[in-house]
């Protein structure tokens, strides 16, 4: 395992001229950047642009093909690295919320402090019935996915993931697959994780979200980053003509 | 031009691997599959009454032709009630006894198989494969041989022997096509599950042993009952096999009865349209229930 040498004063999440490809398709072409603890970084782009792949490559879900994400102190292109470790401290949310379906609300919470941190039960259940409040779902921790909505079953997801006491969250387009009535709902469960200084990493197509809840966004388009800074530069005063034709479609 | 008509947006981009859960086309020639119950269907497709009338009217029949002869069919019927007791209670309770180590052997044996074909290890992965090849794909009958000739018919072990009753070692040969079959079962149904399912549990840290026995096997598990109900169904039906090995069922024991009565010609259909019947209502509500909870569990995924 590698040593763990981070230190507050280094970024959490360090990403370093990283290359993947699938067969012959480079999807990411050497992507750099550092997320410090507690920042919220938003990724934008247009859909086949790498972003997805990017933050599945931040907890290993995919590997990359060179170049260097360090999280947390842990080197995650590196053959020995333990996965388990690194996921332990990193949280992840899905575009399609991917609860377990045969276990209800709370147990899906419950799940992975019992089997992967080995913590006792009624430890695990004190701490799973706070999330559900958490993320305002006390009538609901005794429904299995198959009967919540989207927005409920993705503000599962999130608690799912917190439950593991993580240093960083991604989410993955977490609010593409839901009725944009109840996106909101999912978007309040994220802003208030950012206000108790949750590092989030987010992909996302929110532009509104981005602007008000970034500490600093990145464009990518054909995998590399094409543009970044804070939302106030990047939105009124982009550069990029790539960024510029993005924001004039989806604005 | 052509190629205009070929990409239709959002349609055309259907790949097997996608991490949204989209209903797979219904593929009727995958053998495996977990939806594939072609023999519970074919068993339920006829009424229950076209089965019966079948039996009767094949039984009457020979009433008419054999009015003349001195053995009647009343008498051929009498024969059978009088060794009713003994065809069903030594013969075709020896066939369910068959059938149910031959399950249980060969789901437990099955599902290590199925397990193996999806091992992270190159080696374990590829011996479960063509092991389960290798079974599926022989006659039942030859596998039969194979173990009845070859196994012995007594163990010693120290100053102890353990005699192996012919009916075990059937069950043993029988045990090896259902290992094969069921651990496609357990393949495919595992590969069913969609990927999101194995990257939530991935990211939660689960550790694969984990991720396979608290996440994945227990959402496929009732996906697998129905094919495995197929499979009970098939297996009871092919049991007789066995007869031809000499072990004692219930159509070794009908040959024998007809034996001691003289080989009265005027015997077959009562008997072997008796054996025909057990069988058809021991399987047919089997298929049934195969068929009705493939329907429930479909529904709901």
């Amino acid at each position: 395992m590698t040593t763990n040498n981070w230190t507050p004063d280094q970024p959490i999440v360090s990403v370093k001229d990283v290359h993947k490809s699938f067969g012959k398709l480079e999807v990411l072409k050497g992507i750099n950047f550092d997320v410090m603890k507690g920042e919220v970084i938003c990724i934008i782009g247009p859909s086949g642009s790498g972003k997805s792949t990017l933050i599945r490559c931040i907890n290993a879900l995919n590997g990359i093909n060179s170049g260097s994400i360090k999280v947390h102190g842990l080197e995650v292109n590196d053959p020995n690295l333990n996965k388990l470790e690194l996921r332990k401290n990193v949280g992840m949310v899905f575009q399609q919320y991917n609860l377990f379906p045969h276990k209800t609300a709370l147990e899906n919470i419950m799940m992975a402090p019992m089997l992967v941190l080995k913590e006792s039960k009624e430890e695990v259940r004190a701490k799973a019935e706070a999330l559900v409040s958490k993320v305002r779902l006390d009538d609901k921790k005794n429904s299995f996915p198959g009967e919540l909505s989207g927005g409920q079953q993705q503000r599962v997801a999130i608690a799912r993931s917190l439950a593991m006491n993580p240093d960083v969250m991604l989410f993955d387009e977490v609010t593409a697959a839901l009725d944009p009535e109840t996106v909101k709902e999912v978007l309040v469960t994220i802003q208030d994780l950012a206000s108790e200084g949750m590092t989030c990493i987010l992909v996302t197509h929110e532009m509104g979200f981005a602007r008000e809840l970034a500490d600093h966004i990145y464009f990518t388009d054909r995998g590399v980053i094409v543009e970044h800074g804070p939302p106030a530069t990047f939105f009124e005063k982009a550069k990029d003509p790539r960024t510029k034709e993005f924001l004039s479609q989806i604005l | 031009m052509l190629k205009r008509f070929q990409k239709i947006p959002g349609a055309s981009s259907f790949t097997k691997q996608t991490d949204l859960p989209v209903l797979l086309p219904y593929q009727a020639n995958s053998s495996g599959h977990p939806v594939d119950l072609r023999f519970s269907r074919w068993l339920t497709s006829s009424s229950p009454w076209l089965m019966i009338v079948l039996f009767l009217f094949v039984s009457l029949y020979p009433i008419v032709v054999m009015a003349q002869s001195k053995f009647t069919i009343e008498d051929a019927f009498y024969t059978l009630w009088r060794w009713l007791p003994f065809v069903v209670g030594s013969g075709f309770v020896m066939n369910l006894l068959i059938s149910f180590f031959t399950m249980l052997i060969g789901t437990t044996t099955g599902i290590m198989l199925g397990l193996g074909q999806i091992s992270l290890l190159s080696p374990v992965r590829k011996i479960s494969w063509f092991t389960t090849q290798l079974f599926r794909n022989s006659p039942w009958l030859v596998l039969l041989f194979i173990v009845m000739l070859t196994f012995p018919f007594e163990i010693e072990i120290g100053e102890r022997i353990i005699s192996i009753p012919d009916w075990m070692k059937a069950v043993f040969g029988l045990s090896l096509p259902i290992m094969a079959n069921i651990s496609e079962v357990v393949r495919g149904a595992v590969q069913s599950v969609p990927t999101g399912q194995w990257e939530a549990s991935e990211s939660l840290a689960f550790s694969r042993t984990q991720t396979i026995w608290k996440i994945i096997l227990p959402q496929c598990f009732k996906r697998m009952i129905p094919p495995w109900m197929n499979w009970y169904a098939i297996l009871t039906m092919a049991t007789p096999l066995v007869s031809l090995l000499g072990v004692e069922e219930i159509v070794t024991l009908s040959r024998q009865a007809m034996e001691a009565e003289d080989n009265h010609p005027e015997l077959l259909i009562p008997f072997f349209g008796f054996a025909l019947f057990l069988f058809f209502i021991y399987c047919y509500p089997i298929a049934r229930w195969t068929l009705k909870l493939e329907e429930r569990y479909s529904v709901k995924l």
